[in-house]
């Protein structure tokens, strides 16, 4: 991790009529780090992750993503961010390397490119055997594993993360975050959403966001310290819960 | 009026979602199956609600066989499902009438048991159910399946894609049912829930590793366990990996979680070993089991 801010958001703010679902939140990611996103349902979570993904325009503030200003270079911060989500991942009725080839087309990466990412990945994960294989066939896990590897096929500055490791058995799930752990080391940074406090007990630095505002920001062993509780669920509970 | 398991074996072609399953839930106990994706839990919900026939084995739920008794069966159960399984297009209130007239009851009749659960979504008892939060439709959901007074119920991952604040609350709501004489199956991927059941079954791959209260699971591990931390968490996996006296090294929040091969471990030769690895700002110190931790060594 070194100091150089990846995201940087100012006063960002979303209102949808009189309703502010983003109020004013300030905060900032550096590069390779590992930043918890947390909040309750409905806290606001999902609208400022649109703003910052340039899939919505901010009412008032400012975020710069990768660089890149999120109200007037969105198409800029899409070729640089990468994402993966529980509920969308990959194609079942597609191989392993087609799903590759696929994504690696979607992101505009080059014949050659992908051809030499996709040997790349699936001797990474030790896929040699399945390779061929439609990936509706795989354990869940593995699934997993390939759509992380994935969503960095574009060597993308940040990786928006949604539950990765929800449902995942515990070895693998250990697995994914050494995963996560290499490419934050390899100065990517990871960016997870969750419900799930244990997952934000991995995180570097963890935010809550609590009625469209940021309440806390700091790693997880200083925020339990600040609430004086054992786990990020107890913090959670105690933010949320006033 | 608990859970009788025998021998259920289920196979869908080649996948052999449960192999050869037994337990026991006893009368008015909470008992939760914990469990990744994929272990088969849903598979044993269908057959012991009635939806599922198993290729061999038997069992019986409140001492009905699910297989002769099936219809009476599903007078006496409850079955919140792992997906929304209400019509979205109804309103809460239709919903839940619709569930008590199913069952030749009324709401009025049942009204006690539900009413903790109900009062919370009651304001929004006009609102259509597929426009309801996550939360609020876990309590219609809940409230559906026991409207009826069901004698047991089962919940298939109740709380997944909630939030810790309506978690809390759930499981709350769920010993206060227990409390009314409702025995209750449970089932969930997250292991930190295994504590709030009475006893739990470890399940896998549609093989259960071990069942018994969490107390029970988490003392019987095997190894003494270090919190391990240093200034570079990818860095310290990597070497404790390659340490040659290892047993287990598992990424844990901020922590490590190492076993050692050895009974006459000294961390010290360890912190040295490590600090040879150029990482700083170690940290090794004892820690207790849990849940995972027991998971993972009994699947290894």
């Amino acid at each position: 991790m070194n100091n150089t801010n990846v995201i940087q958001a100012e006063g960002l703010t979303k209102m949808f009529g009189d309703f502010t679902a983003v109020n004013a939140i300030t905060f900032e990611v550096k590069k390779g780090e590992i930043f918890g996103f947390l909040g309750a349902n409905g806290a606001g979570k999902t609208t400022a992750i649109k703003m910052l993904i340039g899939i919505s325009n901010p009412t008032s503030g400012q975020a710069h993503v990768a660089g890149f200003d999120v109200s007037t270079q969105a198409e800029d911060i899409k070729k640089n961010i990468g994402y993966m989500s529980q509920k969308f991942a990959l194609y079942d009725d597609l191989t392993v390397k087609e799903n590759i080839t696929f994504f690696g087309g979607i992101y505009g990466l080059t014949k050659i490119k992908i051809k030499e990412k996709t040997k790349e990945l699936i001797e990474d994960l030790g896929l040699e055997e399945v390779a061929n294989q439609l990936v509706g066939s795989l354990p869940l896990g593995w699934k997993q594993k390939i759509s992380f590897s994935v969503a960095l096929l574009h060597e993308p500055k940040i990786v928006f993360l949604d539950e990765p490791t929800g449902g995942v058995d515990p070895i693998t799930r250990r697995q994914f975050w050494e995963m996560i752990y290499r490419a934050s080391h390899q100065g990517t940074t990871i960016f997870v959403t969750t419900h799930y406090m244990d997952e934000a007990e991995y995180c570097d630095r963890v935010s809550i966001m609590v009625n469209g505002k940021i309440e806390a920001l700091d790693t997880p062993k200083e925020l339990k310290k600040q609430f004086q509780v054992d786990s990020m669920n107890d913090v959670f509970l105690k933010l949320a819960r006033g | 009026m608990g859970i009788s398991v025998s021998n259920i074996s289920k196979s869908y072609k080649d996948l052999k979602a449960l192999q050869n399953i037994s337990f026991e839930v006893k009368p008015n106990e909470l008992f939760g199956l914990i469990g990744p994706d994929g272990a088969g839990k849903t598979t044993l919900f269908r057959i012991l609600t009635t939806l599922l026939i198993a290729n061999e084995g038997e069992a019986t739920v409140a001492g009905l066989d699910v297989l002769k008794d099936f219809k009476e069966i599903r007078k006496y159960v409850g079955y919140m499902p792992g997906r929304f399984s209400l019509y979205q297009d109804l309103t809460v209130e239709e919903n839940l009438n619709f569930f008590a007239t199913i069952f030749g009851t009324s709401i009025e009749e049942n009204y006690e048991l539900i009413k903790d659960i109900y009062v919370q979504i009651e304001p929004f008892k006009d609102r259509r159910a597929g426009k309801l939060s996550g939360g609020m439709k876990q309590k219609l959901a809940l409230s559906c399946a026991l409207i009826h007074k069901p004698k047991v119920l089962f919940l298939d991952e109740p709380t997944t894609g909630v939030d810790p604040v309506s978690r809390k609350e759930f499981w709350e709501m769920l010993k206060r049912l227990q409390q009314k004489g409702i025995t209750i199956l449970v089932s969930t991927p997250y292991m930190d829930e295994a504590a709030l059941c009475d006893r739990i079954a470890l399940i896998q791959d549609g093989e259960i590793l071990q069942i018994d209260t969490p107390e029970n699971i988490v003392k019987q591990y095997p190894k003494t366990i270090y919190d391990v931390s240093a200034n570079n968490m990818y860095q310290l996996i990597n070497s404790l990996k390659a340490y040659q006296h290892k047993h287990s090294v598992y990424p844990f929040g901020e922590f490590v979680h190492y076993t050692d091969t050895r009974s006459d471990f000294n961390p010290k030769e360890l912190k040295t070993y490590l600090e040879a690895q150029n990482l700083s700002n170690i940290s090794i110190e004892r820690t207790q089991a849990t849940i995972e931790d027991s998971f993972m060594e009994l699947a290894k």
